[in-house]
């Protein structure tokens, strides 16, 4: 269980080369908008750590990922950062800042929890519009990012090299994920989830282990913020509504709860599908958005990873008979 | 013999149309010249617009205006060009404005922008479009940034500017009320301040000493009723009120309940009768004053008008569904004029450089639903469309248009 087995990584090889490939077939405009996949990816696994593995609902996450946005913005614009060095910053700030609110909100469970961060991800917004804060934030006006230039050597676009760039801190994020999730940590997360009781028996501390998994969580999550914020080249504080932590949430279901790789295909989704509902109706776009939720939820109840997990059992079932 | 020579006269002048249809064709292949989104047959330009979320209620610009195309092709196109403008929903969110602009930048390649709506958004699109120097304009807000020929000579806005509101007050009550004690509330936020800059920027030396007061509130204040009696108990009798409409709506009903009562200088923003007066009370309302600079379709006055009918005939047939009371309708129309005009004036030279030459090169362009004696002009320097205004005052059931036309610096 502890290593992937040959056919696996076989898999992620070819996974990992499709991505490298990607950005010279397509346009900028479409490398775009797989960063910002792959910038939702990290998102979505953060997320799912707290709520697929740990069992713990976030409607707030958009206030960490405005958290880590805003960090590398202001970073950036009024400490002259360069754009690489804020992106540990920003995650370590996301970190802090999710492990303190993961304290108090130990007492709190299940949909209780979920108000909780609700009305965190609500107050995102109005804080980071707060006088007291306008002088580093820009106030409702944000603050507009330089686009970073690709090395010389690179030789590539703008876009493709963030492109390389956020794949590059996927793979390690991922990478990361993936041993902690695997391991002594990931399967305390779960037996918190399943049996909060009887991992106490066994041992685990329990608090301690849901603030990590919090601070954690909102790292991953700080992390995508910062990303996002240096591809889209601005941040303000309409582009973090709580409109974000819901479609977050929706990645993280739609993808596959406590899947590693559902991340990805939550991303498509919360990436693509809003397009595609504009593209069929200007009068109700997110009419369509919500049928395209409700089919996907009937005809994948575990997520697209569940789904494919299922198929592949399937077919290996099948095989054996 | 005659026969012959009618024969070879007609194959002749067979032959001599010929060439000259294909030297007419050649000339105006030569003369037509094409930027990205331009061709013999189609202009393609793009906008988004929040048809989804919390500013969806002005969705209906980009649907007006794509009806107004729709008319403009129905009668043969621009120079002979269909205009087919892509509008996409940003939902009022700057990441997704970038998202769509990029795409009808870099994947629908549209010759232009047109009306992107919303500053935030604006903000957020702003370096690209200059920095990938596609023609950004008229955009459908009000902050005097987007007149910044020098930084960014892709951008030119339409409103008048919030500045240029700010100055005509000023330069009304220097003119009319020139001993005035004024208080002003503004909103803490780059539009408040936008105004009032215009404001003092138009009271000059004067400000100094008329300028009483002033208090500011933030978005997220509840009430604004302190503010409003500390101004009160300055003993202005003049008040700027520089707000949204929910705190607008506030103003007004403090500012009479207390007892105050000033002279209310009411500024565009929360002019609006339905959303902000009616809340308020009309009867409280009554003597405010603000700025227009084009007809108001529920002003009885202009009931008429042929600009105004001509209006009315078009919304009855290419935007049925659309509402002929609200006037985000009558705005969309005359952007999408302009528009019409700059293209016009393009000629076969669709460029993006030529675009934005002729959009900087309005002179004393006049429209019918402007009001009367205004005319639009720009230059390589002078990014502000509008420049001219006319205040109005509140009846109690509408606005009234007073005094004449004034004019602003090119701000």
């Amino acid at each position: 269980m502890a290593s992937l087995d040959r056919r696996k990584l076989v898999g992620v090889v070819l996974l990992v080369v499709l991505a490298c490939v990607l950005p010279f077939v397509v346009g900028n405009y479409r490398v775009f908008q797989f960063t910002l996949v792959l910038a939702y990816s990290i998102a979505l696994l953060g997320l799912n750590m707290l709520t697929g593995y740990n069992g713990q609902i976030s409607l707030g996450h958009g206030a960490f990922y405005a958290i880590g946005a805003y960090g590398a913005a202001i970073l950036m614009d009024k400490a002259g950062f360069p754009y690489w060095a804020t992106i540990p910053i920003a995650g370590a700030i996301c970190f802090v800042a999710g492990f303190l609110f993961g304290l108090p909100a130990l007492r709190l469970e299940g949909l209780y929890l979920a108000l909780a961060t609700f009305s965190l991800g609500v107050a995102m917004p109005q804080i980071l519009k707060h006088e007291a804060l306008a002088k580093w934030t820009g106030g409702s006006q944000g603050i507009v990012i330089v686009k970073p230039d690709p090395p010389a050597w690179s030789g590539l676009s703008q876009d493709q090299w963030l492109y390389f760039f956020t794949l590059a801190w996927v793979v390690v994020l991922f990478v990361f994920g993936w041993n902690l999730l695997r391991g002594r940590i990931g399967r305390a997360m779960v037996a918190i989830r399943d049996q909060p009781i009887a991992a106490q028996a066994m041992g685990v501390n329990t608090s301690l282990v849901k603030s990590l998994t919090f601070g954690v969580s909102a790292l991953y999550t700080g992390i995508a913020g910062a990303i996002g914020a240096i591809v889209i080249q601005f941040v303000a504080p309409d582009s973090f509504t709580i409109f974000l932590s819901i479609t977050l949430l929706v990645g993280v279901v739609i993808g596959g709860l406590a899947s590693i790789w559902g991340a990805f295909f939550g991303a498509v989704f919360i990436q693509f599908i809003p397009n595609i509902a504009d593209e069929i109706s200007k009068a109700a776009p997110w009419a369509i958005y919500g049928v395209v939720l409700i089919a996907f939820m009937y005809v994948m109840p575990t997520g697209v990873a569940g789904f494919l997990r299922l198929v592949r059992s399937r077919i290996a079932r099948r095989r054996g008979a | 013999m005659h026969k012959t020579l009618d024969r070879i006269t007609r194959r002749t002048a067979l032959a001599l149309a010929f060439g000259a249809a294909c030297f007419a064709q050649n000339a105006a292949a030569q003369a037509a010249k094409y930027g990205p989104g331009a061709s013999a047959t189609e202009i393609k330009l793009g906008q988004t617009m929040p048809y989804s979320g919390p500013a969806s209620a002005y969705g209906t610009i980009g649907k007006v205006e794509q009806a107004y195309f729709k008319m403009i092709n129905d009668n043969g196109g621009i120079n002979g060009r269909k205009v087919n403008l892509i509008s996409l929903d940003d939902g009022y969110s700057p990441p997704k404005a970038v998202e769509q602009v990029r795409r009808l930048v870099e994947q629908d390649e549209v010759l232009a922008l047109f009306q992107t709506l919303g500053t935030p958004s604006n903000s957020a699109i702003h370096k690209y479009v200059n920095a990938k120097k596609v023609p950004h304009l008229l955009l459908a807000t009000g902050a005097t940034k987007w007149g910044d020929p020098q930084n960014n000579p892709w951008t030119m806005g339409f409103n008048l500017s919030y500045q240029s509101e700010g100055q005509i007050y000023a330069k009304w009550l220097l003119k009319n009320k020139p001993d005035a004690k004024i208080a002003i509330l503004y909103q803490n936020d780059d539009f408040g301040k936008d105004v009032l800059k215009g404001v003092k920027d138009g009271l000059g030396a004067a400000g100094a000493k008329m300028i009483v007061k002033e208090a500011t509130y933030e978005v997220t204040d509840p009430t604004i009723d302190s503010q409003i009696l500390t101004l009160q108990s300055s003993g202005a009798d003049t008040f700027i009120d520089i707000t949204t409409p929910k705190f607008g709506a506030q103003a007004v009903r403090k500012a009479f309940d207390s007892g105050w009562k000033p002279l209310h200088l009411l500024n565009n923003v929360s002019a609006s009768i339905g959303s902000v007066l009616v809340p308020a009370g009309v009867e409280k309302a009554v003597g405010a004053i603000t700025v227009a600079y084009y007809k108001d379709q529920n002003d009885p006055q202009w009931k008429d008008d042929p600009a105004m009918l001509e209006w009315r005939a078009f919304m009855g047939r290419y935007y049925r569904e659309g509402d002929p009371k609200d006037q985000s309708n009558l705005y969309g129309y005359l952007a999408a004029q302009i528009m019409t005009q700059i293209l016009k004036q393009c000629g076969n030279d669709l460029t993006r450089e030529n675009v934005m030459r002729q959009a900087a090169n309005l002179k004393q362009f006049k429209l019918p639903l402007l009001l009367p004696g205004m005319a639009l002009s720009t230059g390589p320097t002078d990014f502000f469309p509008v420049k001219q205004a006319q205040l109005q005052k509140f009846t109690g059931t509408q606005w009234q248009l007073f005094g004449e036309l004034m004019n602003t610096d090119a701000r």
